[in-house]
């Protein structure tokens, strides 16, 4: 129903599209909220799809109103590029590409938010006074229920799972998805976290390799993929779909890691060049706030900031939300990387 | 009317000490301060540098066709760099003059970094102020070396917000450092001063006649001050025994001649039987009486007030005293008839007093009770003690009352006859110097005492001479 919804809208948004103005940076949709003839209205900038954060924006817009909120959804590089390099005027800027959004705080993009509103936060959870999360997400993986058939073993680790691929070439050959991460920034940035935490990244790149994995944008995709029977792994998918999707289709199961599981932390910033910085940090607040988290968490289903969970799951792994971020960023690096990730996809 | 306080030694010495104490924590807080900042930067630079280093190091040439560089920046490098304090970071890297990658509009050092050393600057970059390490270099890049200069930049914020803190710290241990310092010149201010305090002690604590030269320990800065008030006890003692000298020899110089000049006018009156001359001389001696009665009344005066500038207080038995005086008055009174009749209690009525100046008032009184008695009349003289006045409220008194049947006061107020030679309206063919009840008063009011005269009843005078009975 969501999925259908968010294509409608995106469709109406994609015939409006030429009426935009001319930009340097592609939007994928965006909607309006609020009443349309609001003298104020915010300009938010984000990846995360407008079905998610409609509940919390109604929510925030119920709380102020007069305020209409205009939703703008692109691709993490594109949001990169709107702020950095277009300049384009946005109030909030909402991605759950850590890595560029760190690269925006780091390069003076983003415009230091109230301390009071930082205060309750916990330290992994925020970056300076310039970014904050807003939800945490698990990176897990899912399986198909046919996945396991015959009494095979449910992995719990990447070992297990690495165990279970060798020693089921024949039922896993091209039934086995992950991210692209030449393509999907947050592949990329799961791939380069994971072989920053562990070497056993690469063993499994390259079993997968040898399994000939088919690689995807998106973890909707890749979802559907297992939905459709076309998969029986997906591999590195955001938990927050997994569960949303699993809520409606039951068809599969999400497991977390138990040697690690990494858990992104979708970032808030104000960019520097907001037009209306008081409302934005408003916004801001109440995604932060206990009300907006509830709306979040219950409403959206994206985890909200909870640093209970790490305790009740030692595994989860938040990834540094600090400069390190910015190293595989790096063009040369970055080239570096994918070379390896590349030979290890491609054998004979 | 402008008041001036005295200067005071303490305050300036606290104000002088206090002074030099907020300097020396102020100097405190900026050594502390500097070599914070110092310390932490050089800490901060050596991180700095070693990642740079590491960064440099991790560079490999590319492969002989391509002519490219391998990069590999560690996260973790990224990561220790921006933990203290959370700072941002900028790179590049320069390969043959060339950004190949990171930041390319980060500003380059004035001077290029030697091989094997990081060079350190600081540079404005975009919206903030940057500490950059700079290192070279060269890497094999097709099959040539090309000079490769790696910058790794990194916000300060974190090392203002130490230094900041650190300051603070530093300020605390300045204001520590005043505080005890100041407490301390309190102290010190009071054990220098003490020793002047205690010799104005010394000094004070001595009785009117010690006059004695200080010979307390004092310390040898305050020696000219001892000294000079030395000199000046002697020079005082050196007055004061010729006054005490001057009174007697007076007493002396005088009562001799006239005493001699009495006896005289007697031998010549029993020698001559002319009757006019006899009558000469008569008057003659009665005018010496009086002479010699004047003046011993003048040195009475003058040792009562000489004595009550002194205050020699001792304790004196009031009772033996009044009756040994009695005593003495007996043969005046008997050669008028006048019968004295002492009323004395049985203890000594113990009173702290100068016996010479009690003498001189009681002598006084029973002079001029038996001077202007009629003769063959009694005085009573009484001793008794006295309940305080008002029920509790003050002193109780010994009270001596002498009372005679002599011719009153005629009206006149009591205090009219304590006026210095003034004599009352009814005496003018009684001898007297007007002098007699001054000393009296004069002598009560030296010890504390009170001294009344009030009319008798059935005629005469009571006079009342009451002095205080210790505590």
């Amino acid at each position: 129903m969501r999925n259908i919804r968010a294509a409608l809208a995106g469709l109406i948004l994609a015939l409006a599209g030429p009426v935009m103005p001319a930009r340097g940076y592609e939007i994928e949709a965006s909607a309006h909220f609020g009443p349309p003839d609001a003298a104020r209205r915010l300009a938010v900038l984000s990846t995360t799809d407008i079905d998610f954060l409609r509940p919390v924006i109604e929510g925030w817009l119920a709380r102020t109103p007069g305020i209409g909120l205009d939703y703008t959804l692109a691709s993490s590089q594109e949001v990169y590029r709107a702020i950095a390099e277009e300049g384009a005027v946005f109030d909030v800027v909402i991605s759950s590409a850590m890595d560029l959004q760190m690269k925006l705080a780091n390069d003076g993009f983003a415009r230091p938010l109230p301390a009071e509103m930082l205060r309750t936060r916990p330290d992994w959870s925020r970056w300076r006074n310039l970014l904050v999360a807003v939800a945490q997400e698990p990176v897990t993986m899912i399986l198909s229920d046919h996945a396991l058939d015959g009494g095979l073993p449910m992995p719990h680790t990447r070992r297990d799972l690495i165990a279970l691929l060798r020693d089921h070439p024949d039922r896993f050959r091209g039934r086995v998805g992950t991210y692209d991460p030449e393509v999907s920034g947050a592949g990329y940035l799961f791939a380069a976290q994971e072989a920053r935490l562990s070497d056993t990244f690469w063993r499994l790149a390259e079993v997968m390799g040898r399994l000939d994995a088919r690689l995807f944008c998106c973890s909707g995709d890749m979802i559907a993929a297992v939905r459709q029977g076309d998969l029986l792994i997906a591999y590195n998918v955001l938990g927050s779909y997994a569960a949303a999707d699993g809520r409606t289709a039951p068809g599969f199961v999400v497991v977390e890691p138990e040697d690690f599981t990494l858990t992104l932390l979708r970032t808030a910033l104000v960019p520097r060049g907001a037009a209306d910085p008081t409302t934005a940090e408003a916004f801001v607040a109440f995604l932060l706030s206990p009300g907006g988290q509830q709306l979040i968490s219950a409403a959206a289903g994206l985890p909200a900031i909870d640093a209970g969970a790490f305790a009740l799951k030692p595994y989860l792994r938040p990834i540094r939300l600090d400069p390190g971020l910015l190293a595989p960023l790096d063009r040369i690096s970055r080239q570096g990387f994918l070379a390896e990730w590349r030979a290890a996809m491609d054998q004979p | 009317m402008t008041r001036r306080r005295p200067t005071s030694l303490r305050r300036r010495l606290v104000i002088q000490l206090l002074a030099l104490s907020a300097v020396l924590s102020a100097l405190i807080f900026l050594a502390v301060r500097i070599s914070a900042d110092r310390a932490s930067e050089e800490t901060l630079d050596a991180v700095l540098g070693a990642a740079a280093v590491s960064l440099a190091e991790a560079m490999r040439g590319g492969d002989r066709d391509g002519g490219s560089v391998t990069v590999d920046l560690s996260p973790v490098t990224f990561s220790m760099l921006a933990a203290m304090g959370e700072e941002r970071i900028f790179y590049r890297v320069d390969l043959d003059g060339r950004t190949v990658t990171g930041y390319g509009d980060l500003p380059l050092p004035a001077e290029l970094p030697d091989a094997l050393a990081p060079r350190f600057y600081t540079v404005g970059f975009r919206d903030t102020e940057l500490r950059v390490a700079a290192v070279r270099r060269s890497l094999m890049v097709a099959g040539r070396p090309a000079p490769l200069l790696v910058l790794l930049g990194q916000t300060r914020d974190g090392q203002e917000a130490i230094a900041e803190g650190l300051a603070n710290r530093a300020a605390l241990v300045g204001l520590v450092v005043f505080s005890a310092a100041a407490i301390f010149s309190l102290l010190a201010a009071g054990s220098l001063l003490r020793p002047i305090g205690t010799l104005a002690e010394a000094v004070g604590r001595r009785g009117p006649r010690d006059l004695r030269p200080l010979r307390d320990q004092a310390p040898a800065e305050l020696s000219p001050f001892v000294t000079a008030l030395n000199g000046f006890i002697a020079r005082l003692r050196g007055t004061l025994s010729q006054t005490e000298t001057f009174i007697a020899e007076a007493a002396h110089h005088i009562r001799t001649p006239l005493s001699v000049m009495r006896n005289e006018a007697e031998l010549a009156l029993r020698e001559t039987s002319d009757e006019p001359a006899r009558a000469r001389l008569r008057r003659l001696i009665r005018a010496v009486d009086e002479g010699a009665r004047s003046a011993g009344q003048l040195l009475d005066h003058a040792t009562v007030l000489y004595r009550a500038g002194q205050q020699e207080m001792a304790e004196i038995a009031l009772g033996p005293l009044v009756a040994a005086l009695v005593e003495r008055s007996r043969p005046i009174a008997a050669m008028r008839d006048i019968t004295l009749l002492p009323s004395l209690p049985a203890e000594p009525l113990r009173i702290r007093g100068d016996a010479v100046l009690i003498e001189a008032a009681l002598r006084n009184l029973l002079d001029n009770a038996v001077k202007y008695s009629p003769p063959d009349s009694a005085i009573d003289i009484v001793l008794a003690t006295l309940a305080p006045a008002g029920g509790g409220a003050g002193a109780a008194m010994a009270e001596i009352r002498i009372a005679d049947r002599g011719r009153g006061l005629d009206g006149a107020a009591p205090q009219a006859f304590t006026i210095r030679f003034r004599r009352g309206s009814n005496v003018g063919d009684v001898p007297g110097s007007g002098l007699g009840l001054t000393i009296v008063a004069e002598a009560a009011a030296a010890m504390g005492g009170r001294f009344d005269l009030s009319p008798r009843e059935g005629g005469g005078t009571c006079a009342t001479f009451a002095l205080p009975l210790p505590g």
